[in-house]
């Protein structure tokens, strides 16, 4: 566990480095620990850390260091399973062509590999409603886009590194886009104003064309 | 009566702010809020509310304002020359608007955002907790926009102490704006940097390039050059430098996304926000490496000013 200052009224606790499911419950049960906090402000789990922002006045680095130290050896509650989502999406995204060619596989196998895993919801964040699933399996990895789209369209289901993302928002972007879904990300006027929480699963199918 | 306000002219960007939507943030939405909180504070004191009440942020220019009926209102923050029905009238000062009397302001003397409070806040749509505009989810403030003439400004209550005008925060109270130095803390990344970087971090100008908003300001200067395995995305805190591969900093600001993979290689302190909020672009900035002692000194500092108004 390693505890570094982010300001004089934040801190980032980083569990671990790997992308791994069993560090990701962990950081959401500390995120949630700390939460009931009066000293914490906020408490923001990323995929293998925690995000505190506290209050200056009431508390300091070191001993709010001190408490995720002690809350960190306590086991986490066993997690109950996320809620699992199905996410119908066309595969007729503009670089799915582009990533069978590099990847030497046929256009039918990218699908059926990105269809195949039922992934986490390691993290909702960046921007409103997106969220980090994963692990997408090797043989989809490919680093992301040399030159970053200026604009992506909502509902682009993506892949980048060992991971996969449905852009809630039409936002700059550098992933590979396979596909799109109707599934709307972003509820604004629900609360919480987004379809996936932490620790959710999401299972994509090939809608019919 | 509710006091109102008439927008002649909204401004180049006027938004409605309060302190935000912290618990927001785990669904992906930015925090948001007044970007510098030391302004909005005293703006809100100086007419008698809570800190936390509504104000406008008016960004790089001010609006022109028509009083529809007799209300207290007090500019802080960015000076913009105000004046009223043709008037020079000082700033971080509360003063009494008659029926029909204009609110206007001249040429951008120093700063960037000018902050109006208006006695019993700023009516405005509450969207997951906060007043706050969000442009990009087109939530909260003025329907989720910045202002446009002909729009209505309403309080949104009693104030919460009676109403006293020429109430004035003295300069020798407020930040500095002029002074450019933003007090950080290194890390959690700053590891990442090699030995000429961290000299350049903590030693050279860096200066504020046009692609500036509320999300985030991105610098120019020296290369810093960071070295290591690509990080898992983690939450984010305004004012963190974020280092994407180019070597250019990115100084995250109030709208910045909520969580990233770049490494941060230090967080400007707290009290130094509110200087970093003036910041133009153009303006050259320096990084001082701060520890957690000086920062708390300087954020006593800052709410011992605010306590002189309550």
């Amino acid at each position: 566990l390693r505890i570094h200052p982010l300001g004089d009224a934040a801190l980032l606790a980083e569990l671990g480095t790997r992308l791994d499911t069993a560090l990701n419950t962990r950081a959401i049960a500390l995120a949630a620990a700390l939460k009931k906090r009066r000293d914490v402000r906020q408490a923001i789990a990323g995929y293998a850390s925690v995000t505190v922002q506290f209050d200056p006045d009431q508390t300091s680095h070191q001993s709010l260091a001190a408490a995720i130290r002690r809350l960190a050896t306590k086991r986490p509650p066993m997690p109950e399973p996320g809620r699992l989502h199905r996410i119908p999406v066309r595969y007729d995204g503009p670089d799915i062509e582009e990533v069978a060619e590099r990847l030497k596989l046929p256009r039918e196998r990218i699908v059926e590999l990105h269809t195949r895993p039922i992934y986490r919801v390691f993290l909702v964040g960046f921007v409103p409603g997106w969220a980090y699933l994963g692990p997408l399996p090797e043989e989809l990895e490919l680093p992301r886009r040399q030159v970053p789209r200026t604009q992506v369209p909502a509902g682009s289901v993506a892949i980048a590194g060992r991971q996969s993302g449905i852009y809630p928002l039409p936002t700059p972007g550098g992933w590979h886009l396979l596909g799109r879904t109707s599934v709307k990300l972003f509820l604004p006027d629900s609360d919480p104003p987004c379809l996936f929480r932490a620790g959710d699963r999401v299972k994509f199918f090939a809608a019919g064309e | 009566v509710t006091a109102v306000l008439n927008v002649q002219e909204p401004g180049l960007f006027t938004t409605v702010q309060d302190l935000g939507r912290p618990n927001a943030i785990s669904a992906g939405v930015q925090s948001g809020g007044a970007m510098d909180r030391f302004a909005h504070a005293a703006a809100n004191l100086l007419v008698g509310n809570d800190v936390g009440h509504a104000t406008l942020e008016c960004t790089f220019s001010g609006p022109h304002l028509v009083a529809e009926h007799p209300c207290l209102v007090a500019v802080a923050g960015a000076d913009f020359d105000p004046h009223v029905n043709g008037t020079p009238v000082p700033g971080w000062t509360s003063m009494l608007l008659g029926a029909g009397d204009q609110l206007t302001f001249g040429p951008n003397r120093k700063g960037a955002r000018m902050y109006i409070a208006l006695a019993g806040g700023i009516e405005a749509d509450r969207w997951l907790g906060s007043l706050s505009t969000n442009v990009m989810a087109a939530r909260g403030g003025k329907q989720g926009r910045p202002l446009e003439r002909g729009d209505n400004i309403a309080a949104a209550g009693a104030p919460r102490k009676p109403s006293i005008s020429r109430l004035h925060l003295a300069e020798s109270l407020r930040p500095v704006y002029g002074d450019h130095i933003l007090h950080s803390i290194p890390g959690p990344h700053v590891k990442r940097l090699n030995p000429e970087s961290r000299s350049n971090l903590f030693g050279m100008a860096y200066r504020v390039t046009k692609d500036a908003n509320r999300m985030g300001y991105r610098l120019e200067g020296p290369r810093l050059d960071t070295s290591g395995e690509e990080l898992l995305s983690f939450g984010l805190v305004p004012g963190a430098l974020q280092v994407p591969h180019g070597g250019q900093p990115i100084l995250l600001m109030a709208d910045h996304q909520t969580a990233g993979g770049y490494p941060v290689v230090a967080t400007v302190v707290s009290a130094s926000m509110p200087v970093a909020a003036q910041l133009l672009p153009g303006d050259e900035v320096l990084f001082a490496e701060a520890t957690a002692e000086r920062a708390q000194q300087m954020r006593m500092a800052l709410g011992a000013a605010l306590e002189t108004l309550r």
